[in-house]
């Protein structure tokens, strides 16, 4: 009884779909398509569909916050690099002002239709507001 | 007052070099309990929560807002609220209730309600909630593999020999911040070509690790660090929200996340608030598991000196451990700092985490010796190794690692240096020359290699960093220079992150990449015959280390050819005459031929018999054939003797001097330590049965009393007791003729 009967899981055992972000199937991630050149880095990268599957797989075996990450995270595989650690940056204590913080919410549901992160910089917004935590006047 | 003896040696033991002091909970120096301490209380309205834990809403720092908007579970709250804290201990250690079970109530618990669970519980109880909580069946371990001259091929070689020897994780850290992408790069390399599938992290500041992570370097993050306290966490430099969106950053690059937190960190920085430790800790897990970590490494971690100057440190200690498996998270169980001067401490300390067994038992090992060791030390290094080892075989527990043989180390430390000395090349960083890559190979520490060029490895680090340069940069480097099963393994931990498989809690992967986390490899302990036990193939494993040797072997020494001289005659009468009787044992120059102690029979023989003759006697020499018992071969020798004296002499050189008439375990000297006897001793022994033999007083034969060597010899012993019980035959006595003459 140790397996439990969540029959999806490991996603490997069930490749046959899997897409890395740049389209190209698992299956064609091999050692000769790296030696021929073929892969860049979108080929070693998840997608939102396989995060969003994980995310379901982690509620239904009982992580319900873990789920929850995931599903952000599902979200956040639309930012690039650059831009996540900016947003990160940006959500660290005193680092930006209200409307900041309003306007990185914004943007993740605008440009990267991020609901579940916009909710969260919201959140913090106004926790930031109450606890002292947004940047301070004066700072830059 | 005069000074005792006795307590200036106690003041020299490692033990009394460390630090201890009395609790002071005003300024967090209390481990449970504290009287400021809140008392568990949670009101929900309409679906949210509006005090928890003696606070109104209006007066939430920003961890009870997070606390309350996520880390709770609203749905059971209620109930677990209203469930008297000692029943859910009781839970606990009640093998008829599940990890389920408990883990639903605990998530509905509020943080003083957890530390009022743990108030009713002592260490052998979380132990027992312990391997029923831990979420993932198989317990594994975690090393450090570090060096403070940072030198590439060490790390790779140490690397290697970490995930050979059965590490599931690898973390390495940096003394200079710049080095970080080598020093990732360099154990990413070591570990999969040690055994593909071992996940490796590099602990640096935060967004250079989202950084390295982006660039393929690492498959986990754990030193995402938490605290249970507003005003220490922004001294972090985080807060709640930026750590849980950073979660979800590195879960969008695939990459497994850890947060770390552990009693003590609070009162470290100034901002414990009066409370106690666990308390805080409770908080930071509450936190955790809002935040959607998968897991922690918690039990103190660097801080772990602080606890353990306090009254029921180590017990603290496992209580976290134990509140994180309860909350579900994955737990990599501390035991990575120095936790004490004293082996015995620090061993002992281990077990609380050793014997129930956690996610990873370390967080990590310290897989090189203390001082390449960039973290905190380890509360166990590479000097430790064999210990460790020894240690899982005494108790029969899978504490993550196996014994190795040194041939095949030496192949795979040359095989991960060479690799990445063709990535180097391949890459255009500065060279690795076969001078290093040989001193890597048989290297213990940093002191055992050359020097490197550090401001040429740091202006190519920075441009690796900022440069195109990826993951598959670095696999095809290694199959143009032939490294293909380390390309190969590498390639496959990219795939792996594209997959998104090791995200779910606890996730490892086994040597053939298959995940083991606690979706697919529930924890279902549930008392005797259930669970994770060490079994089959993995305790065969254990079993192998490289010091154990075939019983067989061990009694070889004392096998040579019969003695020629030793001839039997005819069944041993008794006699009138004032003599001494030596008997000896059944296998005596037959089957054995040598003492334990190396002397040949023959020589043995000869000395008791020149003791004996220098005291103007006689002796007659028979052979007992109906025991192999010392004490029953010397009394039958007395029972031949004319003067009623005999010696009793087993083939292993046990003696005994015996007595007619005196029972058989009673004896007038006994000389038990046969590895100690030499020959003077068996001459001395001659010369006082032969005084005893005249009725004259003898000064007892004194021998050298060494305790270590049953220690050392009772394998032998019992082989070699085993093999003269073998040649116990149904025979009366025999009378036998030593071919020899007293040398006077």
């Amino acid at each position: 009884m140790t397996r439990s009967n969540n029959h999806h899981y490991p996603l490997m055992d069930h490749s046959a779909d899997i897409r890395a972000a740049s389209g190209r199937p698992l299956a064609d991630i091999t050692l000769e398509a790296a030696q021929q050149e073929l892969l860049s880095p979108a080929d070693l990268q998840i997608t939102a569909e396989t995060l969003q599957a994980q995310a379901e797989i982690a509620r239904r075996a009982g992580y319900l916050q873990l789920a929850d990450n995931l599903t952000r995270a599902a979200e956040l595989t639309a930012v690039p690099n650059e831009e996540l650690l900016r947003m990160y940056e940006l959500l660290r204590p005193r680092r930006a002002t209200w409307q900041e913080l309003l306007a990185l919410a914004e943007k993740l549901e605008r440009d990267y239709q991020a609901p579940a992160n916009a909710q969260l910089v919201r959140e913090a917004a106004s926790v930031y507001q109450a606890r002292n935590l947004l940047k301070r006047a004066g700072n830059s | 007052m005069p000074e005792s003896k006795r307590f200036a040696i106690l003041a020299e033991r490692d033990v009394n070099k460390e630090t201890f002091v009395e609790p002071w909970p005003e300024a967090g120096l209390m481990v449970t309990d504290s009287p400021y301490d809140p008392k568990p209380s949670l009101r929900l309205e309409q679906g949210q929560v509006v005090e928890m834990d003696g606070r109104a809403r209006a007066d939430f720092d920003a961890i009870d807002h997070f606390i309350a908007g996520h880390g709770l579970d609203l749905t059971v709250a209620e109930t677990a609220m209203a469930t008297p804290s000692q029943q859910i201990a009781r839970m606990l250690v009640d093998i008829n209730v599940s990890q389920a079970e408990v883990r639903r109530l605990a998530g509905g618990c509020t943080p003083a309600k957890l530390a009022e669970i743990i108030s009713h519980l002592n260490v052998l109880e979380m132990m027992m909630g312990l391997a029923k909580m831990r979420v993932r069946r198989t317990p594994a371990n975690q090393a450090h593999v570090t060096n403070w001259r940072e030198h590439p091929a060490l790390l790779a070689a140490d690397a290697a020999e970490a995930a050979l020897r059965g590490f599931a994780e690898i973390e390495t850290t940096v003394r200079v911040a710049r080095n970080a992408p080598f020093n990732a790069l360099a154990i990413l390399v070591g570990a999969q070509t040690g055994r593909g599938g071992v996940l490796t992290q590099c602990a640096v500041e935060e967004a250079l690790g989202l950084r390295l992570a982006m660039k393929g370097l690492t498959s986990y993050a754990e030193t995402l660090s938490v605290y249970g306290t507003e005003r220490t966490f922004v001294d972090g430099d985080d807060t709640p929200w930026s750590k849980a969106f950073l979660a979800s950053a590195y879960a969008s690059r695939g990459i497994k996340v850890r947060f770390t937190s552990g009693t003590g960190s609070e009162a470290l920085m100034g901002h414990a608030e009066g409370c106690s430790m666990l308390y805080l800790e409770a908080r930071c897990l509450m936190l955790t598991r809002g935040a959607g970590s998968q897991g922690v490494q918690n039990g103190s971690i660097s801080c772990i000196a602080l606890p353990e100057a306090l009254p029921g440190g180590v017990r603290a200690v496992l209580a976290e451990n134990l509140l994180a498996a309860m909350l579900g998270l994955e737990v990599a169980s501390g035991n990575d700092a120095l936790a004490s001067h004293s082996a015995i401490r620090k061993t002992a300390k281990l077990m609380l985490q050793f014997i129930p067994g956690t996610d990873f038992i370390f967080s990590g090992y310290s897989a090189v010796p203390k001082r390449d060791n960039l973290f905190g030390g380890g509360n166990f290094d590479a000097e430790d190794f064999d210990d460790y080892n020894i240690l899982q075989r005494d108790m029969q527990v899978d504490g993550g690692v196996k014994p190795v043989d040194e041939a095949e180390l030496l192949a795979i430390r040359r095989q991960a240096a060479r690799a990445i000395q063709a990535i180097y090349a391949g890459l255009g960083f500065p060279a690795i020359n076969d001078e290093e890559i040989e001193a890597a190979v048989v290297a213990h520490s940093s002191d055992d290699m050359p020097e490197r060029d550090l401001v040429a490895d740091l202006a190519a680090a920075d441009r690796f960093l900022a440069g195109e340069a990826n993951l598959l940069t670095v696999v095809k480097a290694l199959q143009e220079a032939g490294f293909a099963e380390t390309a190969r393994n590498i390639l496959e931990m990219g795939r792996q992150r594209v997959v998104g498989d090791y995200l779910q809690p606890a996730a490892i992967f086994d040597r053939e990449f298959r995940v083991l986390s606690a979706v697919n490899d529930v924890n279902n302990y549930l008392g005797p015959g259930t669970g994770y036990r060490p079994e089959n193939r993995r305790w065969d494993e254990i079993q192998q280390i490289p010091q154990a040797k075939s019983p067989r072997d061990f009694i070889n020494d004392q096998i040579g050819q019969p003695l020629a001289k030793l001839v039997e005659l005819e069944p041993a009468k008794e006699s009138s005459r004032t003599e001494v009787v030596v008997a000896v044992g059944p296998a005596f120059g037959k089957a054995l031929t040598r003492t334990i102690n190396g002397l040949e029979h023959e020589a043995v023989l000869a000395a008791i018999l020149t003791g004996i003759a220098a005291e103007g006697l006689t002796a007659r020499v028979i052979r007992v054939y109906h025991s192999s018992d010392c004490a029953a071969i010397g009394h039958s020798g007395a029972r031949f003797s004319g003067s009623g004296i005999a010696i009793g002499l087993q083939s292993r050189g046990t003696t005994v001097i015996q007595k007619r008439g005196l029972a058989p375990l009673n004896n007038l000297e006994l000389f038990p330590q046969s590895p100690s006897l030499t020959l003077e001793t068996y001459q001395a022994i001659g010369r006082n049965a032969a005084r005893y033999a005249k009725g004259l007083a003898a000064r007892p034969v004194s021998v050298k009393v060494d305790n270590w060597a049953r220690l050392r010899l009772i394998v032998k012993t019992a082989l070699l007791h085993r093999r003269e019980t073998e040649e116990v035959r149904d025979l009366p006595p025999m009378e036998l003729l030593f071919d020899w003459e007293p040398d006077l």
